[in-house]
C-alpha cells in the first residue's frame, strides 16, 4: 500500500457564530450576516484544501472533553441534531457524518502503543460535540470526505500545561504513524481558538458587529505574536511558547489541538499562510493552513 | 402566601449509580441513598425540584430550562461504554421565567431556552431519574456560569428564594455535585474504584460531617479551602448557591444517606430540612432593600456591550472605599492591577484591630487582625473583578514598624499565599495615608 501522508493541517476554530452567519440549510437559526471576515477566510482555505483531494478529515476538538484518555468515534455513522448550550439561539444543526473506522481504531491503537489511554466510543446514541461539527462544516459543507474525531483529555486542565502538551505530543506522533500506515491523505484540523477570554454579555441582535472587538489589548498582542510565528514558520518556537500563552491570554489551545496537529505534521518549520483573523464575542480566532504539498509557497 | 424552600439536597451527577450500580459496592451505595432520599422527598410537600448542576455550564450569565417536555436520549462523554440515559422531563417553564428575571435585577444576562434538543447534562438527568421517577413533580434547572465566582453564586441562591417566594411554590433544591473531583485518569476496573487520595476522603468526610449537623452555611465558608485541598467539583461553588438561597444559616435538620467512591471522586447524597421558614420575609424584604440601592449600579444588559466590556476600571461595593481619586482595581494588558488596599472594613469608619484616641491617634493595634484583614479585602476586590487570590504574581506589602509586626504578619501572610508563591517585597514606611499599620499592592491575572 502506498504510505499515507498528511497532506495539510488548519487551525480551524468553531465559534458557532460563523455557521450562523452562513445560513446553511443544516443550521436553524437565521441571521442577517456576521463575522464576515472570519467566514471569508474560511472560504479561502476551504477552497485551498478541498483542492488536495483529501481522503478523509481528522478532527480533534475541546468540546468532547474526557478525563480518562483520548477517545475515538468507532461507528461507521452518525446522524443527529448538534444543539450548542452556550448559544442555542445560533446553532442548532443537523448533521449527517460518515467515520473512518478504520483510521480511528488505528489511531487508538498507535497512541496505547506509545502509553496512551485510548477508548473507542461505540454508543449509536453518542452525539457528536458542536466543536467537531462547526470545524467540519465550515471546511467540508458538503460532509462528503470521511472523517475522524478524537477527543481532547484534559489532562493539560488536570495536572499542568506541560503534562497535557507531553500526551497532545505523543497523540500527535501515533496519528502520523497511522495515517502513514492507512495509506490515506489526511488533513488535520485543530478545531480551537487563539485568545479566548470572552465577553459575558452580548448584544440584543447577535450579528450586531459594532459590538465585536478583542476582550482586551492583551489578548490582542498574543493573538498577533502567535501568528507571526506560524507565518514565519517557526512552529519549534512556538510549541515552546505554548504554555505561557495558555495562560496570559487564556488561550483555547490550551485544549490540545494544535500542539497534536503541529506534532502530527512533524513541527512544520515553513511558513503557514493565515487566511484571515477576527473576534468573536471577544475571542481571538484564526483560519491558518500548514499546505505539506505546497510549503508555504505562494 | 410566599413559597417556602421544603429541602435542599446534595447530590452526585455521574452515571455509575445508575447505569451500572453492582459494578462496585459504592455505586450500589449511593444508589441505595439516592433512593432513601427520593422516598423522604416524596413524603415531603416539595411541589416543584430546583436544580442547580456544575455540569451544565454556562459563560453568558446564566441559562434556564423552559422547555416543558425535553426528551432525548443521552450518551455521557467519558462514561459511553456505560450505556445511553434516555430521558423526558416535566419542566415548569413559568418558574423559569419568574427565576430568570429575578436573577436579571442582580444585573446578570439571561436566557430562558426551549429549544428541543437542548442538551441536559448527565448530572441532572440521573438526580432526576432517582429522585423524581415518573416526573412526579415539575422541575426546574438553571446552569452554573463558569465564571462566577461566590458573591455572584450567592447572588444567584438569593435570585432562587425570591423566585420561589415569589412562585408560592414549595421546592426542594437540589445541588448536583461531586464532592472531591479528582478523577482517575487511568482505566480502572469498577471493582477497584476508590477515593483519590487519602486527603480528599478525609476532606470529604468533614464536609459529610458538617451536611449531616446540618451546617449549611459552615459547610460554604470552608468550600474555598476544600475546593482548593480536594479538588472540589468546579470549585465546590454550588454550595454557595445552595447557602445564598436559604439565607446563609446553620439552621437545619441535615442527614446524610450515604458517601462513597464513584470514578475517584466523592459522592454523598445528603438533605438539609429548614428548621424555620425559608425565605423569611425579613430576608425577602432585605434583598429589596439591596436591590433597589444597587439597581443603577447593577450592570444593565440592555447597554452596549462596549459600556460594560470595555470597562477596565474596577470598583468592588464589598471592598473599602478608596480616600482618593483612584479604582480599587484595574485591567490592563492582560493583568490585573490593584491600587494599595488596607484593612477597613467598607462602610464602617472603626478600623479592624485599631484602636484611636480622641484625636484620631493610633493607641494600640493588632497588627494579627489587620494582616487578616487587609488579605480579605485583597480577596475581595479581586473576586470582584473576577480574579482570585491563586492568581495574584506579585505582592507589595508596607508596614509602619517592622521591626515589631514583621513576624506575626509574615506567619499569617504565608497562611494565604504559601501555596501562592506570590513574588513579595516588604517595605517599611513612616506611615500610611489611614491609621493602619499594613497596607498590600497587589497584581494578579484576570
Amino acid at each position: 500500500m502506498k504510505k499515507g501522508k498528511i497532506i495539510a493541517g488548519v487551525l480551524a476554530p468553531h465559534p458557532p457564530h460563523l455557521v450562523y452567519g452562513e445560513n446553511p440549510p443544516q443550521n436553524e437559526p437565521r441571521s442577517e450576516c456576521g463575522w464576515e471576515e472570519l467566514r471569508w477566510a474560511y472560504e479561502r482555505c476551504r477552497k485551498s484544501i478541498l483542492a488536495l483531494k483529501p481522503d478523509v478529515l481528522l478532527v480533534h476538538s475541546p468540546h468532547w472533553m474526557t478525563v480518562v484518555g483520548h477517545h475515538v468515534l468507532g461507528l461507521p455513522h452518525f446522524k443527529g441534531l448538534s444543539v450548542d448550550p452556550i448559544f442555542p439561539h445560533l446553532f442548532r444543526y443537523k448533521y449527517d457524518l460518515k467515520v473512518d473506522v478504520d483510521l480511528s481504531l488505528a489511531i487508538a491503537e498507535k497512541g496505547k502503543a506509545r502509553g496512551l489511554i485510548t477508548k473507542v466510543m461505540k454508543n449509536p446514541d453518542f452525539r457528536i460535540d458542536y466543536g467537531t461539527i462547526i470545524s467540519l462544516h465550515m471546511i467540508n459543507p458538503k460532509w462528503d470526505i470521511p472523517i475522524v474525531s478524537i477527543s481532547s483529555n484534559n489532562s493539560p486542565y488536570y495536572f499542568s500545561n506541560e503534562v497535557g502538551q507531553e500526551q497532545m505530543m505523543l497523540l500527535g506522533e501515533a496519528t502520523r504513524e497511522a495515517v502513514e500506515a492507512s495509506g490515506r491523505r489526511a488533513v488535520l484540523l485543530a478545531s480551537n481558538s487563539l485568545s479566548h477570554r470572552h465577553f459575558t454579555t452580548e448584544p440584543e441582535i447577535p450579528e450586531d458587529m459594532s459590538h465585536e472587538h478583542i476582550y482586551h489589548h492583551g489578548q490582542y498582542l498574543w493573538d498577533m505574536h502567535v501568528l507571526r510565528l506560524m507565518r514565519e514558520g517557526r512552529a519549534k518556537e512556538l510549541m515552546a511558547e505554548m504554555p505561557e500563552f495558555f495562560d496570559m491570554a487564556s488561550a483555547e489551545v490550551k485544549a490540545g489541538a494544535l500542539t497534536w496537529m503541529l506534532q502530527a505534521m512533524g513541527v512544520p518549520n515553513y511558513p503557514a499562510t493565515v487566511h484571515g483573523y477576527g473576534t468573536v464575542i471577544g475571542t481571538g480566532n484564526a483560519v491558518v493552513e500548514w499546505n505539506a504539498e505546497t510549503r508555504g509557497a505562494q | 402566601m410566599n413559597g417556602q424552600i421544603v429541602k435542599a439536597l446534595v447530590v452526585p451527577g455521574l452515571p455509575q449509580p445508575w447505569l451500572s450500580p453492582n459494578a462496585n459496592p459504592d455505586y450500589k451505595k449511593i444508589r441505595n441513598a439516592y433512593e432513601a432520599a427520593a422516598k423522604d422527598l416524596a413524603a415531603s410537600d416539595a411541589e416543584l425540584i430546583l436544580y442547580f448542576s456544575t455540569q451544565w455550564l454556562s459563560v453568558l450569565g446564566y441559562t434556564f430550562q423552559g422547555d416543558p417536555a425535553p426528551e432525548w436520549t443521552h450518551v455521557d462523554h467519558n462514561f459511553h461504554d456505560l450505556g445511553s440515559l434516555p430521558y423526558k422531563f416535566r419542566v415548569d417553564p413559568k418558574f423559569a421565567e419568574i427565576y430568570a428575571s429575578e436573577m436579571k435585577r442582580e444585573g446578570q444576562n439571561v436566557r430562558v431556552v426551549n429549544y428541543p434538543g437542548f442538551p441536559i447534562d448527565t448530572g441532572t438527568i440521573v438526580a432526576q431519574n432517582f429522585l423524581n421517577p415518573g416526573n412526579r413533580l415539575p422541575a426546574s434547572m438553571v446552569s452554573c456560569n463558569m465564571y462566577a465566582e461566590k458573591q455572584e453564586t450567592i447572588a444567584l441562591g438569593r435570585a432562587a428564594a425570591r423566585a420561589i417566594a415569589k412562585s408560592g411554590k414549595k421546592v426542594a433544591l437540589v445541588l448536583v455535585s461531586s464532592l472531591s473531583h479528582r478523577f482517575f485518569v487511568k482505566d480502572v476496573k469498577a471493582a477497584d474504584d476508590h477515593i483519590s487520595s487519602a486527603k480528599d476522603d478525609e476532606w470529604n468526610q468533614k464536609i459529610c460531617e458538617l451536611l449531616a449537623e446540618g451546617r449549611l452555611e459552615d459547610t460554604a465558608q470552608v468550600a474555598r479551602d476544600f475546593a482548593r485541598e480536594a479538588n472540589g467539583d468546579m470549585g465546590f461553588k454550588g454550595i454557595w448557591w445552595l447557602s445564598g438561597a436559604t439565607e446563609e444559616t446553620n439552621l437545619f435538620t441535615g442527614k446524610v444517606y450515604g458517601y462513597g467512591a464513584i470514578y475517584g471522586t466523592g459522592a454523598t447524597v445528603a438533605s438539609l430540612s429548614p428548621t424555620s421558614v425559608i425565605p423569611s420575609e425579613e430576608f425577602l424584604a432585605k434583598q429589596e432593600i439591596a436591590l433597589s440601592e444597587n439597581s443603577e449600579r447593577a450592570i444593565s444588559t440592555e447597554k452596549s456591550n462596549q459600556a460594560v466590556d470595555k470597562n477596565k476600571i474596577i470598583q468592588a461595593n464589598a471592598a473599602p472605599e478608596p480616600v482618593g481619586a483612584y479604582p480599587h482595581a484595574r485591567r490592563e494588558g492582560g493583568l490585573l492591577f490593584l491600587s494599595g488596599v488596607g484593612p477597613r472594613t467598607a462602610g464602617k469608619k472603626e478600623i479592624p484591630g485599631v484602636t484611636l484616641n480622641a484625636e484620631g491617634k493610633i493607641l494600640s493595634y493588632d497588627i494579627a487582625t489587620q494582616t487578616h484583614a487587609v488579605i480579605q479585602n485583597v480577596k475581595t476586590i479581586l473576586e470582584a473583578a473576577g480574579s482570585s487570590l491563586d492568581k495574584v504574581i506579585d505582592v507589595q506589602v508596607f508596614l509602619t514598624n517592622m521591626e515589631k509586626d514583621f513576624p506575626t504578619y509574615n506567619k499569617i501572610y504565608a497562611e494565604y499565599f504559601g501555596k501562592i508563591q506570590a513574588t513579595r517585597t516588604t517595605i517599611e514606611i513612616n506611615r500610611l495615608p489611614t491609621p493602619i499599620a499594613i497596607e498590600l499592592k497587589v497584581i494578579a491575572r484576570p
